[in-house]
């Protein structure tokens, strides 16, 4: 398979321009006879859905949640980056473009990475035109911070919640287009497999939660926004419903998964408590630019902090990232707490954690100040563990917390089935191999406003799309194939809960395929996980029937996908003889322990086929080119 | 320690229902409310019993999906939380916790603690948004906004669509909610064009789903887990008199 990114050429900053152009566009008068299914409701599905109805599309759109409202977007918390440049502060597109690439360890397309920048201006304009109350100055402009160690002031908010400003913005919007019945909205309702025929994506089967009934929806083109993967890891910063079924489905139908081991970990989450804990949960990481991190210098040193004096404390991102210090990208300053970690010297009953402590911002800027930059967030921190931190330290760990892998995509973010296109977190477009601060919705609106909205036309118009009816072999072959499997889970009738065996491969593949892996531990997982899916479809343990609101139900679906994408991810990962952002392979790094990339060999996108159950998936590959920012180690010292 | 439970089991709308009573041995202090009923569900698949139904996502008070009345009060005991936000450290030992799903006529039952609260995205629908199709919108700073309405308008925005305050109400009034919604949009220079025309749609399609009217009672304030405070239902009357002077 020859894989066609699509990508324009020539000058970098015309090149969307240039591309819009030459897309063929679908007459005003033809778009209501289209119909479109979009899948997921957050901030790539819900504004896509909003704006190809207001074109004139017919819209179905899907999400399992009670309302299109609930979407993990909703738990952004830091902000939405823009390169307006409003600060004058030296900030541009062109710098918007090299900060994302170089950050993302030159994993990503130049193309698509250039055209995200462009379109970051947009979409401020029209989220503020939407209503969303982003943070102001007394003059009444638009104020903006600089976030994860960004050198410029480009990050918009609204408090710590700009997430679901912005979900809620997009929400609005659809639900502003189904109350003009221009969109049908089916919440509650999880797409179980995609529907090809003659090679095109002209449907999905998708069971209702409520009723149990499973029914086929055909369409001209589908768009999933599914959003990313985390939860395979079971304890993650996503929510606990977020999934990879739809993504998973459509690969196993043909669609290529591209760079599945680009997984994120965020360092500044609160740490595991017990056996029970069914989730992790994020702070901001906008902490990291008041508190310093630290741990013993002594092993085992089981002391109150506030015991340990200053020669007894080791603040070992200062120590060893002198220029960047506490703000180092998330992948370095994850793998460093993880290493003082194995050293022995984590602190907290787990010994899984470290200290960020406020203290001494405390005693310079006065504990109002302290308040009212991170208020929200203490609160939260005394809340979840029933410590106060503006009095002790806290305790923090990293966690799972964004998938920069997905389905592949080309420039026109179209899989590699004709009329599947994949927006947000769940294609692999944009980020490389690690994702910057504040881009996560960037990303996802960029797609569901503008991209995808200009893109589908081109397809809608090119193709002579016949009329399909339920009965076609296709439709009926997929409708049974979801109903089989949802027989099998619940005739396994064994012994163990489907959380069970979520947990046990989550924590297999953190030890084996988390912060930073290695041949040894992939191999291990390799061998381990076919033998947990065995023992799972034999043995898990599902009550109640399939015609009814089966909880337990929808979760052993979605365990038993995690249980195939797991082995992908694994293979991925010990296929990638290099470190690349949030790809450690411990056996490539600098002698300072550092990522050691590997440009000659590894300077591409590695896109996997699926080739049947129990058959080994074949990997096509991407070359990247780098016309404008050439690679660099990154250096942080 | 070990908590006692009389939880709502209802199997679908049809059936009567009935609180039964469950004993969580083993709670650990540090689990939150929703972690401690993901242990009573463990326990009864084991036992051969169908698990409790509860709806929840997020687990960060943010996505408003959970929610369920404790002994009465929706989303239990601590102010300003959010069900999966509070933490078994503020009960104790041998405390008996009655669970009930919101119980409201625009939220009928779908199972256990359950409800189809579908009625809110009805009200989002007939007017609660700025009508600015993707691609019209001037610079963000071309219409500037006192930080002081800004601010006010992101208290409003901050609520989550969770319920609890028409669970609470003893009209099972969504004026909390809806007033929310009036106070974020029209605090905004970009939501005046629509004011008067969003408050009379609103107001029409919350009469249409059954939701009750507002008399002051304040439980949905006392129990809102973003403390949105009543004077958005205030407002709200006050845009709808407007409204309806204007003879919209």
């Amino acid at each position: 398979m020859q894989l066609d990114s699509h990508s324009p050429t020539g000058p970098i900053e015309t090149r969307w321009d240039r591309h819009r152009f030459n897309l063929k566009l679908v007459n005003p008068a033809n778009k209501r006879k289209h119909t479109i299914i979009v899948v997921g409701t957050g901030l790539a599905g819900g504004s896509a859905a909003a704006t190809l109805a207001e074109l004139g599309y017919n819209v179905h759109c899907f999400c399992f949640q009670d309302s299109p409202r609930r979407a993990h977007s909703i738990a952004a918390q830091g902000g939405i980056n823009a390169a307006k440049n409003y600060q004058n502060d030296g900030d541009s597109v062109y710098r918007l473009f090299y900060d994302t690439v170089k950050g993302g360890d030159f994993r990503a397309r130049e193309s698509n990475v250039y055209r995200l920048a462009q379109i970051s201006l947009n979409i401020i304009d029209q989220c503020v035109a939407q209503g969303v109350p982003f943070a102001r100055e007394y003059s009444g402009y638009l104020e903006n911070r600089s976030f994860g160690g960004a050198q410029v002031s480009r990050t918009f908010y609204a408090r710590g919640q700009t997430g679901q400003q912005l979900l809620l913005g997009a929400y609005q919007a659809l639900e502003r287009q189904i109350g003009a019945g221009q969109v049908r909205m089916f919440p509650r309702t999880e797409m179980l497999d995609l529907i090809v025929i003659d090679g095109r994506a002209r449907g999905i089967v998708a069971r209702n939660l409520m009723t149990g009934g499973i029914a086929s929806h055909l369409a001209d083109a589908v768009v999933l926004a599914t959003g990313g993967y985390g939860n395979v890891y079971y304890l993650s910063t996503n929510a606990k419903g977020s999934n990879a079924t739809a993504i998973w489905r459509a690969h196993k139908r043909g669609a290529l998964f591209a760079n599945p081991c680009f997984t994120q970990i965020h360092p500044t989450c609160i740490p595991v408590s017990g056996e029970y804990q069914s989730k992790l949960t994020l702070m901001s990481e906008s902490l990291r630019n008041d508190g310093r991190v630290w741990v013993p210098l002594a092993k085992g040193d089981t002391r109150a902090p506030s015991e340990i004096r200053e020669s007894g404390r080791d603040y070992f991102l200062e120590r060893k990232y002198p220029s960047f210090g506490n703000l180092v990208p998330r992948d370095v300053a994850s793998r460093n707490a993880k290493q003082v970690c194995d050293d022995g010297r984590g602190v907290g009953p787990s010994g899984l954690a470290v200290y960020l402590d406020f203290r001494e911002a405390i005693q310079r800027l006065g504990q109002e100040v302290i308040k009212e930059r991170y208020g929200n967030l203490f609160d939260m921190y005394e809340r979840i563990t029933g410590e106060d931190p503006y009095k002790a330290p806290m305790r923090i760990y990293p966690a799972i917390h964004y998938t920069m892998g997905g389905l592949w995509v080309d420039y026109n973010l179209m899989s590699t089935i004709p009329g599947l296109y994949v927006i947000g977190e769940a294609n692999f477009s944009d980020h490389g191999a690690n994702r910057l601060g504040a881009s996560a919705l960037m990303q996802g609106l960029a797609d569901g406003y503008f991209v995808l909205p200009n893109t589908i036309n081109d397809y809608l118009a090119s193709n002579e799309l016949d009329k399909t009816g339920d009965s076609h072999a296709a439709v009926r072959d997929a409708e049974a194939g979801v109903a089989a499997q949802t027989k099998r889970l619940l005739d396994a009738k064994g012994t163990r809960s489907v959380d069970s065996y979520h947990r046990e491969l989550g924590k297999l593949m953190w030890e084996c395929c988390g912060m930073s892996r290695n041949a040894q531990g992939l191999k291990h997982a390799l061998a381990k996980i076919p033998e947990l899916r065995e023992q799972y479809w034999r043995d898990v343990k599902v009550l109640g029937s399939g015609e009814e609101l089966n909880q337990s139900l929808e979760r052993a679906g979605r365990v038993a996908d995690f249980l195939e994408l797991a082995e992908l991810m694994c293979l991925d990962a010990l296929e990638r003889n290099e470190s690349c952002g949030g790809h450690f392979r411990e056996e490539y790094q600098t002698p300072e322990g550092e990522a050691q990339r590997d440009d000659e060999h590894y300077s591409y996108t590695a896109a996997w086929e699926f080739r049947g159950s129990g058959n080994r998936p074949e990997m096509h590959r991407e070359p990247l080119a780098f016309e404008y920012v050439h690679p660099s180690q990154r250096s942080y010292k | 320690m070990r908590i006692i439970l009389h939880v709502w089991r209802q199997r679908n709308a049809n059936d009567k229902g009935r609180m039964v009573r469950y004993e969580v041995p083993n709670v650990s202090e540090h689990m939150s409310f929703l972690e401690m009923l993901d242990v009573l569900n463990e326990d009864l698949l084991a036992r051969n019993e169908e698990p409790v139904a509860f709806d929840h996502d997020c687990r960060e008070g943010i996505c408003g999906m959970c929610g369920c009345m404790v002994n009465g009060v929706a989303h239990g005991p601590l102010p300003g939380t959010t069900l999966c936000q509070l933490h078994m450290r503020h009960f104790k030992d041998g405390d008996e916790l009655y669970l009930e799903p919101w119980r409201a006529r625009a939220f009928p039952v779908v199972r256990d603690l359950v409800v189809d609260r579908s009625a809110f995205d009805r009200l989002i629908a007939a007017g609660g948004f700025i009508s600015a199709a993707t691609g019209s919108a001037p610079d963000g700073n071309a219409v500037l906004v006192p930080k002081e309405n800004a601010e006010r308008s992101m208290d409003a925005a901050a609520c989550i669509g969770c319920g609890a305050c028409v669970a609470m109400c003893p009209n099972a009034s969504a004026s909390l909610f809806m007033g929310a919604k009036l106070a974020h949009l029209g605090l905004l220079p970009q939501g005046q064009p629509e004011r008067a025309r969003r408050v009379a749609a609103m107001e029409a399609q919350a009469n249409r789903e059954l939701f009750g009217s507002c008399t002051n009672a304040g439980e949905c304030e006392a129990v809102c887990p973003k403390e949105i405070k009543l004077e958005v239902i205030a407002r709200m009357n006050r845009d709808f008199l407007r409204a309806s002077l204007m003879g919209r």
